[in-house]
């Protein structure tokens, strides 16, 4: 049956006049792995980790058929080091992997966001801490959101929350990474990694990008490219890092992604993302139809934060339920946005629990309980 | 006046290394004189950081010249390490990258693989290579990567004061071994040359000094086959191991400092070529 679909995929490659391809039934790893070579990645790095197998797996097949790189390496520590040789030739090259790979990853990001060199890592979040489990989570995204590594940087980061949407961040990543000159981490989970769901691929008309002229291609007829991240004299990485930022204030201007649902009268407002997001739906949902005023904030992109909307929907008084697959990391983002305009509970499974709709609703219906009094 | 003159002489000497030569271009007969050695395109005309008796300026040169000999400037890439090379980049004029320690032979097979047609050199120390990335020139060598890794030995950690360095010889005291290496707490130096060429991916594999005239002739031309092999596009890696004095943490003068390399370090680290495949050694 897999062999099947991926035939489909094959003969559905968007090389050609076809902008869309027909429904297809894949898993979010192949969909998310498919989506980069449409979006034109040059080269795959990566290593083995449960449960984001199926990446390396596919890139090992596909890259080779589309005439792109595709290398295993010996550990994510030179996955991510691959990345960024590939990148500041020029190209464009990414890694997956999962937790604790993705912590052997943050020496390499810092060094990327140092030199400003575009890049995409997928983290297919499992339990953690430590070695953990392969159940899913969602325990990395301070990791993710706050940088990871040393120093003042931050990552661009998306939270998708459908198979679909995975497939539709990748492709915004790689323009986002190029424009940006900045890395962006894509966080799935094991659920959303592993769970097959219909998806179409579509060819959308990238952004228009400025032109790499940083890149190393061999100074031939020009003054030498070099591509650094130590600045000794007295200034010049403060200078950096004053660069950096007004380029990190470009995106959280231009590129916040965040939905909301049933909002407009809304007393308990759940607040989750990725698939987290989808078990909230259901919560929200089912709520509605008892009669609870429920409504549903989901921010796609984690980083930039949806600051203003979060801000803007604690204007009105509610009480504002985030729903997490670890001890609380998203929350304390919320909690920043809201600003002590509106109480923010949290309601949480870590260590590779989630969730189940009814759990949710419970938590809803009592804060319904308590608003009462 | 003489400071003038021979102002005068550098600027006749440097015009001569462009233009043809033509004896009108100095008037005063006294200083007519043919250039017969000049520094070479891509060593830049910057003074380097380096202590006095450093062997990093003499094997930039080296590289220098061989990219130059080889006229592949306009496609080589080089990657500096973190050591005291991290500059490199001012000193040779070549699209460079500054990398994180020890990931060089990483970031290397990442711009190798998707640039065929580039020269890519890394440049490192024995910190760089033989402490924090071990396991990234392993791999790359066995992966058989088609780049040109210069290896530079001074069996210490030079940018960070003098510490222990897995090439530190038995005996030898360091900042951090101030009794004196000892092998029973410390382990033995460690020979990145004879590990590399045990791994068939590894084509090339040759120890030199820079600690004599002869032995840095024999340098350049381990230097220069080194990337000979990556432009005819052999499959796998060369490797150079250049041992290179550090007078500032050896506590010697620079001239006792070749000394012992020839005295006591090539009897841990022999010279010679440990594996040439092109050429069925």
């Amino acid at each position: 049956m897999a062999t099947r679909f991926l035939q489909q995929t094959r003969r559905n490659k968007l090389s050609e006049d076809v902008n869309v391809s027909e429904r297809l039934l894949m898993c979010g790893n192949e969909a998310l792995a498919e989506s980069a070579i449409l979006a034109g990645c040059d080269a795959y790095f990566g290593y083995p980790i449960t449960p984001q197998n199926e990446i390396p797996a596919y890139m090992s097949r596909r890259m080779p058929e589309e005439g792109r790189v595709f290398l295993q390496c010996e550990s994510e520590l030179a996955a991510i080091n691959m990345v960024f040789g590939a990148s500041a030739t020029g190209k464009r090259a990414m890694t997956s992997s999962s937790s604790p790979g993705i912590s052997l990853m943050q020496e390499g990001i810092s060094y990327l966001s140092g030199a400003e060199l575009p890049a995409v890592v997928v983290n297919v979040m499992r339990g953690g801490p430590g070695l953990g489990n392969i159940a899913p989570s969602q325990g990395d995204y301070s990791q993710a959101t706050r940088g990871g590594g040393h120093g003042d940087y931050r990552t661009i980061v998306f939270g998708p929350s459908s198979v679909q949407e995975l497939v539709d961040c990748m492709q915004l990543a790689f323009d986002l990474a190029d424009q940006y000159r900045m890395t962006v981490v894509v966080l799935a989970d094991g659920i959303l990694g592993q769970m097959m769901e219909p998806i179409v691929f579509e060819k959308k008309p990238g952004r228009k990008l400025p032109p790499k002229d940083w890149a190393l291609t061999g100074a031939k007829g020009r003054p030498q490219n070099i591509v650094r991240s130590l600045w000794l004299a007295e200034g010049a990485l403060e200078e950096l890092n004053y660069k950096l930022q007004a380029k990190y204030e470009q995106v959280q201007k231009n590129e916040v992604l965040c939905e909301q649902y049933f909002l407009a009268d809304a007393e308990i407002v759940v607040v989750a993302y990725g698939i987290a997001a989808r078990i909230v739906r259901g919560a929200v949902t089912k709520a509605r139809e008892k009669g609870i005023k429920a409504g549903w904030i989901r921010p796609i992109t984690l980083w930039p934060f949806p600051t203003e909307q979060i801000s803007k929907a604690a204007d009105e008084f509610r009480i504002f339920l985030v729903v997490e697959m670890s001890l609380g990391q998203m929350v304390e983002d919320v909690k920043l946005a809201i600003a002590g305009k509106a109480p923010v509970l949290f309601y949480g499974r870590p260590g590779g629990g989630f969730p189940t709709v009814d759990e949710i609703l419970d938590k809803i219906r009592q804060l319904t309980i308590s608003k009462k009094k | 006046m003489r400071a003038w003159q021979s102002l005068t002489c550098e600027w006749t000497r440097l015009l001569r290394c462009f233009a043809p030569r033509n004896d009108n271009l100095c008037q005063d007969k006294a200083i007519n004189m043919e250039s017969v050695f000049t520094r070479t395109p891509t060593l830049k005309d910057h003074p380097t950081h380096y202590c006095p008796g450093c062997g990093h300026g003499i094997i930039h040169r080296l590289i220098a010249e061989v990219i130059d000999e080889l006229g592949i400037h306009g496609r080589t890439i080089g990657i500096a390490p973190v050591g005291c090379a991290v500059l490199a980049y001012d000193y040779l004029d070549v699209d460079m990258v500054e990398v994180a320690h020890g990931r060089a032979p990483a970031v290397a097979t990442g711009m190798k693989r998707t640039n065929p047609d580039k020269i890519i050199f890394s440049y490192q120390g024995d910190g760089d290579l033989a402490a924090i990335g071990t396991g990234e020139i392993i791999h790359a060598a066995h992966r058989g990567e088609q780049i040109t890794v210069i290896f530079i030995n001074n069996a210490v950690f030079g940018m960070t004061g003098g510490q222990m360095a897995p090439t530190t010889i038995l005996g030898q005291v360091t900042a951090t071994t101030q009794k004196g290496r000892d092998a029973a707490r410390e382990g033995y130096p460690l020979q990145v040359s004879e590990m590399l060429a045990l791994l068939p991916g590894a084509i090339y594999i040759e120890r030199c000094s820079v600690s004599n005239p002869a032995q840095i002739r024999r340098a350049k031309k381990a230097i220069k086959h080194a990337f000979q092999l990556q432009v005819d596009g052999a499959q796998g890696l060369s490797l150079v191991e250049l041992l290179s004095p550090c007078p500032t943490y050896w506590r010697m003068t620079p001239a006792k400092a070749m000394e012992w390399i020839e005295n006591e370090m090539t009897k841990v680290f022999p010279l010679g070529c440990l594996k040439d495949a092109a050429n069925n050694k």
